[in-house]
């Protein structure tokens, strides 16, 4: 049997590919981002602000404030299955800020229900934001190191 | 023995085994789509009534099963053999209807490529004289495929514009040597392709994977059978997509064989209204082509709309291990050959 009935070799396949394939919208994503990321943060701020000026709260309780509040309204979007909407319309712009995390916690919880509480929901739980904490939780403790052996 | 190869991978079946029942049963997003009016039922929500999505797709996949055997003036005892797959982990859907149906069952992985892998297989069952009535059935839904294979469905996050949309969907077909209601198409010919691998890696590039396994499949069937793509009404693909649909025109060109642009389709173009639907580059999953046949091309060859068709799903048999492990994704791609219920052997 004829072993290559496609006379095409990868590499010539590879750029025929990349030739056909669609690109990803680079400069609306950029901005759709930028001004969602923008708006969350302005958000945030905002009930900073509250915290400190409206409610008589020290700067590090009302940013505690913002976050709490920003997580559970995600939490709360996600639920209602609107944030992947938001997802996938702003891209990075809401997984940044800690919107993303909350959405990346809350999405397997409600997913892997139906698997258990146990293998479901405890096992799946951190299948997205887990690599965030392995890797974050990894290279705080390096610059934790560096910081306590030289900068200190 | 009826039947006989032809050529390296085609088999001429001289019984012309009958395609009498169909069945297309689809999801929500699919009944909204351009074929919405065409299939036998659209489910009004993803659940389906049931507990889990997974229920929901068995759910989908047993209705349109029965269905297929009803409208074929059958009933589930006197149908021989349940050929059959899915998408999901150890083809779940498939097995579980037929522990509902206790129809002898053959289960089959042949990832987007089942539908036409399992009439292939079918027709060849009859044509050997070993059943005479067999139901061949394959389906996908998106939030099982989506779980599965990607993320948590409320995990907002974007797909480049090369992604494909998995259908929610089941087709079944009814094959009979002794058809009980009127033959909608005959199987002519059926072409097993071989697995093959341009070292794509990109699982967000399907159609691209798989469209070297269907220029590879239909060269062998014209050299086979001697024909050219002239030679038929319809060529359509299962689940290439925009991009794979493009690649295959530009393959099947540089190979001296070019598909004309009026006769060659892909049924992941036209499920969906790609603009409005928002699904990028089209439909895929096994229930794509398997409602797209069911519930469209079948109709058209009964009414002699289409006379002689190739039906070629096409399959990339990746997993998500072998993608995490950075392998390139091998396609294969089966055909029948469909003629319409009119046409002379």
């Amino acid at each position: 049997m004829d072993k290559q009935r496609i006379h095409t070799n990868p590499q010539h396949y590879s750029w025929l590919t990349d030739q056909l394939s669609p690109p990803s919208a680079f400069g609306s994503g950029l901005l759709q981002a930028f001004w969602v990321g923008g708006l969350i943060c302005v958000i945030g701020q905002g009930i900073s602000d509250i915290g400190v000026h409206l409610l008589d709260m020290n700067a590090r309780d009302a940013s505690t404030l913002a976050s709490i509040t920003l997580v559970f309204l995600t939490a709360l979007l996600t639920g209602i299955g609107v944030f992947d909407q938001i997802g996938k319309y702003a891209g990075a712009g809401s997984f940044v800020p800690i919107t993303g995390f909350a959405n990346a916690m809350v999405a397997p919880a409600l997913e892997f229900r139906r698997e258990g509480l146990v293998l479901g929901v405890g096992a799946k739980l951190f299948t997205i934001a887990g690599p965030v904490l392995v890797y974050g939780v990894g290279s705080s403790v390096i610059y934790g190191l560096i910081y306590a052996l030289f900068i200190h | 023995m009826a039947g006989s190869r032809i050529g390296m991978q085609t088999i001429a079946l001289s019984s012309r085994p009958a395609i009498c029942g169909s069945a297309a049963y689809a999801g929500k997003k699919e009944g909204e789509g351009p074929l919405g009016a065409q299939f036998d039922f659209v489910a009004q929500d993803e659940l389906y009534n049931q507990d889990t999505f997974e229920l929901a797709e068995k759910q989908l996949y047993l209705d349109a099963i029965r269905k297929a055997i009803r409208k074929g003036g059958s009933r589930p005892e006197e149908v021989q053999f349940l050929l059959g797959g899915d998408l999901l982990n150890q083809i779940i859907t498939a097995s579980f209807s037929a522990r509902d149906l206790g129809i002898p069952f053959i289960g089959l992985y042949g990832a987007c490529s089942t539908m036409a892998e399992s009439i292939a297989l079918g027709s060849m069952l009859l044509d050997g004289g070993h059943a005479q009535q067999v139901i061949c059935a394959a389906s996908s839904h998106f939030c099982t495929a989506e779980r599965q294979y990607r993320y948590p469905l409320e995990f907002g996050s974007q797909r480049p514009p090369t992604a494909q949309w998995t259908v929610t969907g089941a087709g079944a077909t009814l094959l009979s040597m002794t058809p009980k209601a009127p033959v909608l198409a005959h199987v002519s010919h059926v072409c097993m392709g071989r697995v093959v691998d341009l070292g794509i890696t990109d699982a967000n590039n399907m159609g691209a994977a798989m469209a070297p396994a269907a220029a590879d499949t239909l060269l062998a069937l014209f050299s086979d059978t001697h024909t050219t793509p002239e030679d038929y009404d319809l060529i359509a693909t299962g689940d290439l997509g925009q991009v794979g649909h493009d690649l295959l025109m530009q393959l099947m060109r540089e190979q001296r064989m070019p598909l004309p642009d009026e006769r060659y389709t892909d049924c992941g173009l036209l499920i969906y209204d790609r603009e409005k639907q928002d699904v990028h580059a089209g439909g895929s999953g096994c229930g794509c082509s398997g409602v797209v046949l069911n519930a469209h091309f079948l109709p058209q060859l009964q009414s002699g709309q289409i006379r002689r068709m190739i039906f070629m799903a096409t399959g990339a048999l990746m997993s998500l291990t072998s993608s995490q492990q950075g392998e390139s994704i091998p396609g294969v791609a089966h055909a029948v050959v469909l003629e319409g219920a009119g046409s002379k052997a």
